[in-house]
């Protein structure tokens, strides 16, 4: 909402400087947003033509010798054909910004003539439109002074955010009224009274809502004939450019005038391009109108209209029709002021996708009372501007009055802001606020006036005083503090995700945030793209499904890395994916990308070592690492041999606590999924489920577990079992384990070998046991004992032979 | 000189000549040795007289004693000389680099550090976190959050939409994390404080803008909680979570349809520059919106607005942390570009606490 201070003051009596309405503006929740001070147009000086001599080169060119006020003569080419010696204009030298020609000018040579600066136009000074000459003053302008202060140019435009809850405030009349009840002036908007009409108005207005509810409420016209439209006065117009409003002609500038003045947007008909009556109705199937941008819009029963004899003349509340829009030849006019239902005009506005000042207003709510009192100003504007005689109203409805009354407890404003305010002073704002106030006791009756259709509660009158008040009133107090020391107030699942980022990028991984939605090929990849987790209008095309996995997302990211030339990276993210569009269905997982050489241990070539390309195992210790950093023992979960199949078959496992409960997966990927991808490279990942990792179970006490440890020294053996290509490594480390599960404290592989000497399809996998006495040193024999058990149970289990 | 000073300072010069062990090993030997020199001159002693034996034998004895400490002497001196030789030999050239550790590699995204930052914050004032789906139905994001259908204040919110189930409806991406405090009052009884971070999506694309953005919600019922105490609040959030010693901040009356009466928070700041200064300037820069509960979100949540009260806030991460931290492009935030994360993440053993003074 843009206006001027100037036009602020036609409504508001007030000693306080621009900056003072600036600052109580926002205060009261009217949020400027712009203050422009016209400093642009201060350079022009009001200056006189002292000769103007035929350019030597050019027919229409003269050479103009000007005097802004201090007797030095300036030379300046110009091209106007009301040029003359003798003129008093509006002078611009060089190095003035001219707003109409988006120009700084500088010296100039015009056929062989310099010019130092122009005498400017109404259309070069945004004005006006007029360019036919250069700006033309009465003789008794002051030449040397500002033309600006002249011309009223210096009235600077103010432009406020205004949200949804106040349309009274689309209006600089309402505007006034707020800056009046937060103490800053006196209101002075001129009263209405009613114009009589000449005549009965010829013409009759239906309302015709059969089969629903009305969507026009009330519904105002008159007739003023015998006018004259020509263009508006020049106050009128400069306000309108001042917010930039293009003035058109003195009806449709006063329709807007009056959309800004007083937040009442009315409608103009050419009564002689009227055919018969007026009917408002719904729209029907196959209605179109060529509206007044020019745009040919297609209606249906949604939209509502106001028809004649010839069909549609007008979407009502939104635009006006072309067919009988108001020009220069209009001689009768017809002026309309209805009100509209806001909920029909903000989706019909939307639906059409037509955006107008019209429907910005109906769509919030415009004062009903206001009604007709508009129609009677908009009369007196037609009949003061064009002239012309007045028919009598014809009013089709009725006009609905407001009649909300609150109980108000005064003590709310204490109890929801923590202000203490006198209750004469809640009286008296509220009053100058325009709400009725009865009683004066502990609970007070407030009448809503019919400009807020936002008031419709105690706690909406709390806010009214409150900002009128004033919110810098209110000293912060602290919150009561609930605990001495605070409590553990993150759920387990927020402290795993919260150990598991950092954990991971301990491991080198740089975390990532991707978008949750992903191309549609790439969720059907990871098992996703079900018709419920599509967006039925996503943003692009390639951000239309709802991940079901945050793989897609990690690997993407590693190739755009790549294509940036960082090719060894190594990415993470701990965040939702989405298998449901229910509750249940989000869930949190930990994921991460190794591409290319980004090992734990560092990436690419140094001079100590080359490291090598990721694989299998690097993607198995970051999940398992997340499993730890949940506060896991990994000994406790199963690793079993293959996953989902966007991974490699052979280089993929799937992490497992119980036969049910999958935590995760790892593993290298599948070259189809990496093609489908359009993802080169080495690459390996893994996921783990946050939400299926169990919650630690809950002791009694924080005491752990007594230590116990042996003062005997323990013992280690290494064994070497030739078996079958396929035997898995665990079924080894389990045998050897079970040969004596008291003394064996551990057991782990230290080499793997495959070569021809082993045989076809064999492999040796040499172990290493370490054996922690308990009670005595142990006896070569014992250990003899214990070896044997090891080699027989491996044997027995895997059908491997020990290495001779 | 005496035949056996000729002896000694043979000897002496002969050690104080060898090279190395081994030469001196055998310098011993020869005079030293079973068939030393010097012990073949020992064996004489039994032959002779006990005059002269009285002489001979302390001054054999002495030369014994002096040769022995030479050789010890010089072997120490000759090992001393091995050791510096093969250390000199050993020299690596130190400047060579070598491999950062995993952990000064690695990094965290600003987002979740400044998440961590805020759980810092809100856990000293006696908040929990709560969290809630990105998937919403239209009644927890709009109805019990005082949207009327059809109200202009849901076309600002920009909504992406599922399509509609068999019963004609349809869920939405969670356009700001508020659906939770329904959520939260529906399953929590009074007094309520929670702070709810979360991805939230508006259908917008700019440098400013993005249709996933993160949101940090704040919520207290309780039987007196109030614009006095949201104040309080806010502003020592504000001053702690940016680090500055003083903040001037401007709280101004605005409308959100969840709350009533609403404000919105300006801090005053530096705009003229590159980057934004607090504590300084003369622009107001607008962070985040507030206000309290409206009756009718209360009633939503199950509870009665005569009894019950409290207030609420929504600031958006993404753009906090770029106040605080200087990202220009908030774009840059999803793109996972890993010289970005480098440059704006964090170190992973850096944990935003308060006693370290969150980022310090």
């Amino acid at each position: 909402m843009k206006f001027t201070l100037s036009w602020l003051k036609d409504h508001l009596e007030t000693d306080a400087t621009l900056d003072e309405i600036v600052e109580k503006l926002t205060m009261i929740g009217l949020e400027v947003e712009e203050v422009d001070d016209r400093a642009m147009f201060q350079p022009f000086t009001i200056a006189k033509v002292v000769s103007a001599e035929q350019h030597p080169d050019a027919d229409r060119l003269r050479v103009l010798k000007v005097d802004k006020g201090d007797g030095e003569l300036i030379q300046v080419v110009c091209g106007a054909p009301n040029a003359r010696a003798g003129l008093i204009g509006a002078f611009a030298g060089p190095g003035t910004y001219v707003p109409g020609l988006d120009v700084t000018l500088s010296v100039g040579n015009i056929r062989g003539v310099d010019s130092f600066g122009m005498m400017c136009s109404e259309r070069e000074l945004q004005m006006s439109d007029e360019h036919d000459g250069v700006i033309d003053l009465p003789e008794d302008a002051p030449v040397g002074t500002p033309f600006a202060d002249y011309a009223g140019l210096n009235d600077p435009m103010i432009e406020i955010g205004i949200t949804p809850n106040r349309p009274d405030a689309l209006g600089v009349a309402g505007i006034a009224r707020d800056l009046e009840a937060a103490g800053l002036g006196k209101v002075k908007t001129p009263s209405i009274s009613n114009i009589e009409g000449k005549f009965p108005c010829p013409i009759e207005v239906k309302r015709d809502f059969a089969e629903g509810a009305s969507l026009c409420p009330a519904f105002g016209l008159r007739l003023v004939k015998n006018i004259t439209n020509g263009p508006s006065p020049k106050w009128m117009q400069q306000r309108l450019i001042a917010i930039g409003q293009r003035p058109i002609s003195a009806l449709v500038d006063i329709t807007n005038y009056m959309t800004f003045d007083r937040g009442r947007p009315l409608h103009v008909f050419d009564a002689d391009k009227v055919a018969g009556n007026l009917t408002v109705r719904r729209a029907r199937a196959g209605d179109e109108v060529l509206a007044l941008d020019e745009k040919t819009y297609k209606l249906g029963p949604d939209n509502c209209v106001i028809a004649d004899e010839n069909g549609v003349e007008s979407i009502a509340g939104i635009m006006g029709g072309e067919k009988s829009g108001c020009d220069e030849n209009t001689k009768n006019v017809l002026i309309e002021s209805a009100l509209w239902d806001p909920m029909n005009i903000a989706r019909s506005g939307r639906d059409l996708g037509i955006i107008t000042d019209a429907r910005y207003r109906f769509e919030r709510g415009v004062d009903p009372a206001f009604m007709m009192p508009g129609l009677e100003l908009a009369t007196k504007l037609v009949l003061d501007i064009c002239g012309g005689e007045p028919s009598d109203v014809v009013l089709a409805g009725e006009v609905p009055t407001p009649d909300l009354v609150i109980d108000f407890p005064i003590s709310e404003v204490r109890r929801l802001t923590g202000l203490e305010v006198d209750d004469a002073e809640i009286h008296d704002i509220l009053t100058r606020l325009g709400f009725g106030v009865e009683g004066d006791g502990a609970v007070i009756k407030v009448l809503v006036p019919s400009w807020r259709p936002d008031v419709f509660g105690k706690a909406d009158l709390v806010e009214e005083v409150m900002r009128i008040h004033g919110l810098n009133m209110i000293e912060p107090q602290p919150l009561p503090a609930l605990d001495a020391i605070g409590k553990k107030i993150l759920t387990t699942l927020q402290i795993r995700t919260r150990s598991v980022r950092r954990s991971l990028a301990a491991r080198g991984m740089a975390e990532a945030v991707n978008w949750t939605f992903i191309p549609k090929a790439h969720a059907e990849l990871f098992g996703g793209g079900k018709p419920e987790l599509s967006l039925a209008n996503p943003i692009a095309a390639d951000m239309s499904d709802m991940r079901p996995s945050l793989l897609p997302g990690l690997l993407a990211a590693c190739q755009r890395n790549a294509d940036r030339g960082n090719g060894d990276v190594a990415l993470f993210e701990v965040s939702d994916t989405y298998l449901s569009d229910d509750i249940s269905g989000q869930m949190r997982i930990a994921g991460g990308v190794r591409r290319n050489t980004a090992k734990l241990d560092g990436s690419g070539r140094l001079w100590s070592g080359i490291a090598e390309n990721v694989d299998v195992f690097d993607a198995k210790a970051d999940a398992l690492s997340v499993l730890s950093a949940c506060g896991m023992d990994v000994k406790n979960v199963q690793i079993e041999a293959g996953g989902p199949d966007w991974y490699h078959p052979g280089r993929s496992g799937t992490i497992k606590l119980g036969p049910k409960n999958i935590l995760g997966t790892f593993g290298e990927f599948h070259p189809k999924t990496l093609k489908a991808m359009g993802v080169s490279g080495v690459l390996c990942g893994f996921e783990i489920c946050l939400n299926n990792v169990p919650e630690p179970r809950r002791k009694a006490t924080r005491t752990k577990s007594p230590l116990v440890i042996s003062d005997l020294q323990s013992v280690k053996r290494d064994f070497a079992f030739v078996v079958d290509k396929d035997m898995e490594a665990v079924k080894i480390l389990r045998a050897a384990n079970g040969a004596d599960k008291k003394l064996i404290a551990q057991v782990s592989v230290f080499d793997l070998f495959e070569g021809p000497s082993l045989g076809e399809n064999k492999k040796s996998v040499a172990i290493e046991v370490t054996l922690q006495p308990q009670e005595h040193t142990l006896t070569d024999s014992e250990i003899e004992v214990i070896s044997a058990k090891v080699i027989a149970n491996v044997e027995k289990t895997t059908g491997g032979v020990l290495r001779g | 000189m005496s035949e056996l000073d000729s002896f000694e300072s043979e000897t002496l010069a002969n050690i104080e000549a060898s090279n190395d062990e081994a030469a001196l090993e055998a310098i011993r030997v020869g005079v030293l040795g079973k068939k030393g020199t010097l012990s073949a001159r020992m064996k004489t002693l039994g032959k002779m007289t006990p005059d002269e034996r009285s002489i001979m034998g302390p001054a054999l004895n002495a030369l014994k004693n002096k040769v022995n400490e030479a050789i010890s002497t010089k072997r120490e001196i000759l090992q001393d000389l091995a050791i510096a030789e093969r250390l000199a030999s050993e020299k690596v050239d130190v400047t060579l680099p070598v491999r950062p550790s995993p952990a000064d590699v690695g990094r965290i995204h600003p987002i979740s550090q400044v998440m961590d930052e805020i759980t810092a914050i809100f856990a000293d004032m006696g908040f929990s976190i709560a969290e809630g789906p990105d998937i919403e139905t239209d009644y927890y994001n709009f109805t019990a959050l005082n949207f009327p259908e059809g109200h202009p204040a849901r076309e600002m919110h920009d909504t992406f939409f599922f399509n509609p189930d068999e019963n004609g409806e349809r869920k939405v991406l969670r356009t700001h994390t508020s659906p939770v405090q329904i959520r939260t009052m529906e399953t929590q009884k009074p007094p309520i404080r929670i702070a709810i971070p979360g991805k939230t999506y508006r259908q917008d694309s700019d440098p400013t803008h993005t249709p996933m953005f993160h949101q940090l919600e704040g919520l207290v019922v309780d039987k007196s909680a109030n614009i006095a105490n949201l104040k309080w609040v806010l502003e020592e959030f504000c001053k702690t979570f940016f680090e500055v010693p003083s903040l001037n901040m401007r709280f101004r009356p605005s409308f959100f349809p969840f709350t009533e009466p609403s404000l919105e928070l300006d801090i005053q700041c530096d705009r003229s520059g590159n980057e934004v200064k607090f504590g300084e300037g003369n622009d107001w820069m607008e962070i985040l919106g507030c206000g309290m509960v409206h009756p009718n979100v209360l009633r939503s949540g199950g509870l009665d607005p005569d009894v019950y009260q409290g207030f609420a806030w929504g600031i958006g991460i993404d753009r906090i942390a770029m106040l605080k931290y200087g990202m220009p492009d908030l774009r840059a935030f999803f793109d996972a570009d890993v010289r970005w994360v480098n440059h704006y993440g964090f170190r992973p053993l850096d944990m935003p606490s308060l006693l370290g003074g969150l980022s310090s």
